[in-house]
């Protein structure tokens, strides 16, 4: 019988036993509901943090020179952290030779932050902010633009202005439905003009990216950033290509070692920061989370080839007279067989096809309910549809078998 | 009929020993059916049944034959065995010049499937399926393509008068349309033999005399029919009678023979 008559004949069946059909192909179903799911979990996770987490932290084709990673995305060992802390700190005079080994074309800003500065007005609640000491160039290294307002000027940068260009949330905060341009925001008890609204810059896993305020490097904010005198924390870099970025690392490299006076031999206390180095651990987990996501549905899926080579024993039992009728008319051994295989492989197919439905539809609603994220990939698709023929098969071999091997003789004399 | 059949079963007689002595070798063209010492036996419940213990019988092409016995006696694994549905436990079997007592599974099934026509006392079709669908089942194990089957299916339907039954379900015919949708399924592979097991056992006497006329039409325009029966007035209408005993046939005869053997005129 040829293949596309025997999988007629499987959805003829399917089609008279709906009920049957539909509690056969359940544990596939669920099975595969979950793989998609949690597949999609894991990769709408791995893509938020490439794109959106990292992505918004470090630029493409940048990185910054810093004293320890400023992303860490769950791999720092409190060891780790003591020898950070050892580390010399970056200093106001090592830009000058960074940027010496700079090729023309890349872009560079030196950068002091703090994460916990109080901000306020004359007649707001005081917030905290993220403040940045940084240049003009941050801007267009970090491609963000204004909704109002404008940049600081060279000028400004120069002469260290009392000016700022503030995130979206500090902008709500303090200046809802009011134009901020020109008013007056307190950093440090000193006034501060505002001349810029950022573009907002979204947020991830819940922790927004607009709370800040970015002052010129020079401006007294500094003082506050970082109270030590002359310390920074980065100086970025952004390179017109990734080929260039990998060289500029490299020269800038050999420029702190250098500078830091290490002898070779010795491990660098510096980093040079990507977004793959920051997401280097986070690759790690997500083996894990993909592996997870792909052997606990397959328990669903062991149980649901169970209940499928247990629905086709039954189905064999019920239909042993048509087996012998169909045998009689000149059926053979692989006739029989693959009758049943290509019916338990069509409900397979057709649980996990549901599944993926499910699944996907699981996993929008767990993206619009939670702060994760959700994304399903076609490799779990396929994955999905693969897993289910081959379940079918595997659950049907045994059945169809014994099936096959009827005795035509006692399968015709069967009630 | 009558006249000659006399003569003729004696002839038949005397080529039937003929056939059956030449051990091995292929019997004439002429024989649709050679046995020659076949035996069954199989074991239940610890005990070996002797079910056939060494039937000889020779069937010529477009005879109509009818085989009686009492329950017990043998006569359905003999129709397992002529059917191709078993194999002997010893002696030969020649179908159309074939041995096929010594064939695997699936040659089996190939035999079946060109040679044979099976109908069934509970019609054994299937119960999802048109009678159309029923009738093309042979003709899809034979590999033929769909519109070609459709055409030989509906067409064989026709010879039975349910042209118009076509896409009904079994369980939207009457007893007799579904044994004749079982003969349409069972001729149209055009078969060497019609093998037909107590056809009229589920059927009232009425619509068993209607089928009976189905058979007859088939016989009368050539076809070998072999019938399976326990009734003698359903054996009476076949033009010879096999009558099988404790697993040996017990007397061979056409059936003029046998019906005035009935009249209390022979043996």
């Amino acid at each position: 019988m040829p293949l596309f008559e025997a999988v007629l004949l499987a959805l003829q069946t399917i089609r008279t036993q709906k009920l049957k059909s539909f509690f056969t192909m359940l544990g596939v179903c669920i099975g595969v509901t979950f793989l998609i799911a949690v597949v999609s979990i894991v990769e709408g996770m791995s893509k938020y943090m490439e794109d959106d987490l990292v992505g918004k932290l470090l630029a493409v084709n940048t990185f910054e020179v810093r004293s320890w990673p400023n992303v860490n995305i769950g791999n720092t060992t409190e060891e780790m952290w003591r020898e950070y802390q050892r580390r010399p700190r970056l200093m106001e005079q090592d830009v000058a030779p960074i940027v010496a080994a700079l090729p023309p074309e890349a872009l560079w800003a030196p950068m002091s932050s703090d994460g916990n500065i109080s901000a306020t007005t004359l007649t707001g609640r005081p917030k905290a902010v993220n403040a940045y000491n940084t240049t003009r160039t941050y801007f267009e290294i970090k491609k963000m633009g204004v909704t109002s307002g404008r940049v600081f000027s060279p000028q400004e940068d120069a002469m260290g202005s009392l000016v700022v260009v503030i995130g979206k949330d500090v902008k709500d905060h303090f200046f809802d439905n009011v134009d901020p341009i020109g008013k007056e925001l307190r950093l440090g008890n000193l006034p501060y003009i505002v001349i810029g609204v950022a573009e907002s810059q979204g947020s991830a896993l819940g922790l927004s990216f607009d709370k800040f305020v970015v002052a010129p490097y020079s401006s007294p904010l500094r003082r506050l950033t970082n109270r030590q005198k002359g310390v920074i924390d980065a100086v970025m870099v952004k390179s017109p290509t990734d080929a260039i970025m990998t060289a500029t690392m490299a020269d800038v490299q050999e420029v702190m070692r250098s500078v830091r006076k290490l002898r070779p031999g010795e491990k660098d206390n510096f980093v040079l920061e990507t977004s793959s180095s920051a997401l280097s651990f986070f690759a790690k987990i997500k083996q894990y989370l993909v592996l997870a996501g792909v052997v606990l549905p397959a328990i669903g899926l062991i149980v649901g080839a169970i209940v499928i080579m247990n629905i086709m024993l039954v189905a064999v039992a019920e239909r042993t007279r048509e087996i012998g009728v169909r045998k009689s008319l000149g059926a053979r051994r692989r006739d029989i067989m693959a009758q049943f295989l290509v019916e338990s492989t069509t409900l397979s197919i057709f649980g996990a096809a549901i599944g993926v439905a499910l699944g996907a539809a699981l996993a929008k609603t767990i993206a619009a309910v939670s702060p994760l994220p959700a994304s399903v990939a076609l490799w779990s698709v396929i994955l999905a549809v693969a897993v289910g023929a081959s379940v079918g098969i595997i659950a049907g071999v045994y059945p169809a078998s014994r099936a096959s091997r009827l005795d035509p003789v006692v399968a015709l004399r069967s009630e | 009929m009558s006249s000659p059949s006399a003569p003729e079963s004696l002839t038949e007689t005397a080529e039937r020993r003929v056939v059956s002595s030449a051990q091995g070798a292929a019997p004439d063209k002429d024989w649709v059916i050679v046995t020659r010492g076949i035996t069954r036996q199989y074991e239940m419940g610890g005990e070996i049944v002797r079910a056939l213990r060494g039937v000889d019988l020779a069937v010529r092409r477009n005879e109509y034959v009818a085989i009686m016995g009492p329950s017990g006696s043998g006569k359905s694994t003999l129709m397992n065995l002529i059917g191709c549905l078993d194999t002997p436990s010893s002696g030969e079997y020649w179908l159309n010049g074939q041995q096929v007592s010594t064939m695997s599974d699936d040659a089996l099934a190939q035999v079946r499937n060109k040679e044979i026509g099976f109908v069934f006392q509970t019609f054994n079709l299937l119960p999802r399926a048109t009678a159309l669908q029923n009738v093309e089942l042979p003709l899809v194990y034979a590999g033929i393509s769909s519109s070609e089957r459709k055409k030989r299916a509906a067409s064989a339907l026709e010879r039975v008068q349910l042209a118009e039954r076509m896409s009904h379900k079994p369980n939207e015919l009457s007893g007799g349309q579904r044994q004749r949708v079982a003969i349409a399924r069972a001729l149209v592979n055009e078969p060497s033999i019609l093998l037909a097991d107590e056809p009229t056992g589920n059927l009232d006497s009425q619509t068993s005399e209607e089928i009976m006329r189905v058979f007859e039409g088939l016989a009368s325009q050539g076809q070998t029919v072999i019938m399976v029966t326990h009734e003698p007035d359903i054996a009476a209408h076949a033009r010879r009678v096999v009558v099988l005993r404790d697993g040996v046939i017990a007397s061979d005869d056409s059936g003029d023979v046998y019906r005035s053997s009935r009249m209390g005129q022979g043996h």
